[in-house]
């Protein structure tokens, strides 16, 4: 017998590697390692989650917008996750505690953020967008793969204090490359934490492609840590649903860490500055707008006779809802005063800001009675 | 009051606050059955059990990032880093995380944790095991730099960082580990002088030596030597690096208007140049002469052999004060 090498796998980029259960056109197909993690799932639930897709676009789509319209300094868009994001957040349960990247829009939405939460940060106003315990969502986080080892030590505590609660990491295809993620692996391994990892590959990097962090699908990692992993297509909302379930129950059962690739494709540039018309084909694009998360589910609830012209329509108006209240938190936002910049430094007095703080608004006093 | 070392007393207030606080735990590498290489943590697994002192596998940044999760949960983690130069794979956790959370969330996340860092050069150690980072740790925001002198000091100031709520980076002096003196363990945390406070060493009228660590030694001894010559040395031991006692510093200052700042460190941006920018916004007029400073070079830390030629010692700050003093000295050329 000759030695085996792990992972077995051709590349990165082949789609066939992944679990579904919807394939591409909509048909729902046995999958015998994730069917039973959503047979309780009818008709109902799926147009829910149809819908919270539905109204994860419109959200993204009013963030461009505002970001174009000089409202926003940055926006981070995910057009094409939506069943990444959807499907996972969507089975984690309330009292779980999630470490995502910027990017998790639709994360934040499905633990229901308020319209404002979404727009805060890109705006300026505050360094995080969302009160932390209010959602038990740790704030975005910018510097790539950081949070992941927060996730690790907030499930340590949690194995520590024997609660019933899992914590949940998102990060990207680029992220795997940083040491941290690999490090966040290796501790929770080693102390078998209960934590969920979810790499979603949308396969870009800023303009480096995923091949360029990972020659062999990034699900083959996690065993080598002695997590155990699962790779799935991105674009379909039950698997990613399933996958999360799946990965949620082992944690949650004391069997330690879970691994999640959702393989998907981020559709428009990696954010509002980026151009990514520079780095790729417009044909790899037109390839993934057949793989469409919300047509393929929308496909499916179509052929079931599950889905009336009445209830998108409804769906649709209450998206635009949704943006339209965002856009209004957006819009009414009002900046603190100057003095606000020294708020929240230190959670007890520092004398040498504070020096700088009564220096500043001697200064700041000198403008008093100007026009 | 108790004699103790500089590292037993340390380790007994990690044991002090451990015992005052549940949520207290520590994170590093080799700090279990071995007790840290430095056997500061001597004794503390078999008291608290491995839920709370908890060996590491060997990742600086996964230690602060775990750190840094610990405390989102209600945590209060003091992680031991083993050397001062293997800090730098944890800086994005530290100065970018660590600092920043609290700040980001307008409060509403807290980050109670303590850096422990075994510091500085004059043991004769191997590379990276003689580094004097904190203007690093000092130029970022959000966090708190303490660096402590004598066991006293070390006992009560390690067990205020564990209870501050602001991340706090402590530096330990290793070439004093096994320097004695007297500490008192029983004595109220509360009734302490705060962690941010200065203190007089020595005081003194001619001049002010101003520095941290395990200098403080060197200018006491500086002092010493200089009074055989009729020269008066008020000596300052900072304790906090931020904030830095300049209420105390200016006391000093417009007593003496002669002012020398000392630190191992490296010169340019130092700790020493932001003291005597500080003192000279603060007491210009009180000053009778240009304010020094006597630091290491602007070198990576020299092999073992050479970090005498490296570290201030006696004779760099006799000859600093004499400068400041207009007294002959090594650039005037004139013999004392």
């Amino acid at each position: 017998m000759s030695p085996q090498i792990t992972p077995i796998a051709d590349t990165a980029q082949d789609l066939e590697l992944t679990e579904r259960i919807l394939t591409p056109d909509g048909t729902r197909i046995s999958n015998p390692q994730l069917d039973a993690y959503v047979a309780d799932v009818d008709a109902e639930q799926l147009r829910a989650l149809h819908r919270d897709m539905i109204i994860l676009r419109r959200i993204d789509a009013e963030g461009v917008a505002l970001q174009r319209q000089g409202q926003l300094g940055l926006w981070a868009p995910c057009q094409g996750q939506e069943a990444t994001q959807i499907g996972t957040a969507r089975a984690i349960a309330p009292q779980d505690y999630i470490f995502p990247s910027y990017r998790e829009t639709g994360v934040i939405y499905a633990r229901g953020a308020a319209p404002g939460d979404y727009v805060r940060m890109w705006r300026g106003e505050e360094g995080a967008g969302h009160d932390p315990s209010g959602l038990r969502v740790a704030p975005l986080q910018i510097i790539i793969g950081a949070q992941t080892l927060h996730a690790v030590g907030y499930a340590l505590g949690i194995k520590h204090d024997g609660a019933d609660e899992v914590a949940v990491t998102y990060f990207g295809d680029g992220a795997t490359s940083q040491g941290d993620v690999n490090e966040a692996m290796i501790f929770a391994s080693s102390y078998q934490a209960p934590v969920v990892f979810v790499c979603q590959n949308n396969h870009w990097a800023i303009s480096e492609p995923v091949a360029l962090q990972s020659q062999y699908p990034i699900a083959g990692r996690a065993p080598g840590f002695g997590i155990p992993s699962l790779r799935v297509d991105g674009n379909d909302v039950l698997a990613c649903m399933a996958a999360m379930r799946w990965a949620l129950a082992h944690a949650r059962a004391g069997k330690g860490p879970a691994y999640i690739e959702a393989v998907t494709y981020r559709m428009g540039p990696h954010t509002t500055a980026d151009d990514p018309t520079r780095y790729r084909e417009s044909a790899e694009l037109d390839q993934w707008r057949q793989r469409d998360p919300i047509a393929r589910l929308e496909a499916h609830l179509r052929a079931a006779g599950e889905l009336s012209d009445e209830h998108l329509a409804e769906t649709q108006a209450a998206a635009d809802d949704v943006a339209r209240d965002m856009r209004a938190a957006c819009l009414g936002m009002t900046t603190r005063p100057p003095l606000a910049v020294f708020d929240g430094v230190y959670a007890e007095p520092h004398t040498g800001l504070e020096r700088q703080r009564g220096e500043y608004a001697a200064y700041l006093a000198t403008f008093d009675g100007e026009v | 009051m108790t004699e103790l070392t500089l590292g037993k007393a340390l380790g007994a207030g990690l044991r002090q606050a451990m015992r005052d606080d549940d949520k207290v735990v520590l994170l590093g590498e080799d700090i279990g059955k071995l007790g840290g290489v430095f056997r500061i943590t001597d004794g503390l697994l078999d008291e608290f059990g491995a839920k709370r002192v908890i060996d590491t596998p060997l990742a600086e940044s996964g230690i602060v990032g775990t750190a840094v999760g610990l405390a989102f949960r209600g945590y209060r983690p003091v992680v031991e880093i083993q050397f001062d130069g293997f800090v730098y794979p944890a800086f994005d956790q530290i100065v970018a995380q660590v600092a920043k959370l609290h700040y980001r969330t307008q409060g509403r996340v807290r980050m109670p944790i303590t850096i422990r860092i075994p510091w500085a050069g004059g043991i004769g150690a191997a590379e990276h095991h003689s580094e004097s980072p904190e203007a690093y740790f000092v130029h970022t925001a959000g966090l708190r730099v303490i660096a402590v002198s004598n066991p006293e000091d070390a006992y009560r100031s390690l067990r205020q960082a564990i209870a501050s709520d602001d991340p706090v980076i402590f530096f330990e002096p290793k070439r004093l580990y096994h320097h004695k003196g007297e500490v008192d363990l029983d004595a109220p945390l509360a009734d302490a002088p705060p962690m941010g406070l200065a203190r007089v060493v020595r005081e003194g009228t001619d001049a002010t030596l101003i520095t941290y660590g395990a200098m403080v030694s060197t200018a006491l001894q500086a002092a010493e030597a200089a009074e055989d010559d009729g020269i008066s040395i008020e000596v300052i031991d900072l304790r906090s690096l931020s904030p830095i006692d300049y209420d105390s510093v200016a006391a000093s200052v417009r007593k003496t208007g002669r002012v020398v700042v000392a630190h191992e460190a490296s010169r340019e941006a130092g700790v020493a140049a932001e003291v005597i920018a500080s003192i000279t916004e603060r007491c210009f007029e009180y000053l009778e002469s240009a304010p020094l400073r006597v630091t290491g070079h602007d070198i990576p830390y020299p092999p073992a052999k050479l970090e005498k030629y490296h570290l201030p010692d006696l004779d760099r700050l006799l000859d600093a004060v004499d400068r400041v003093l207009d007294r002959p000295n090594s650039l005037t050329g004139a013999e004392a």
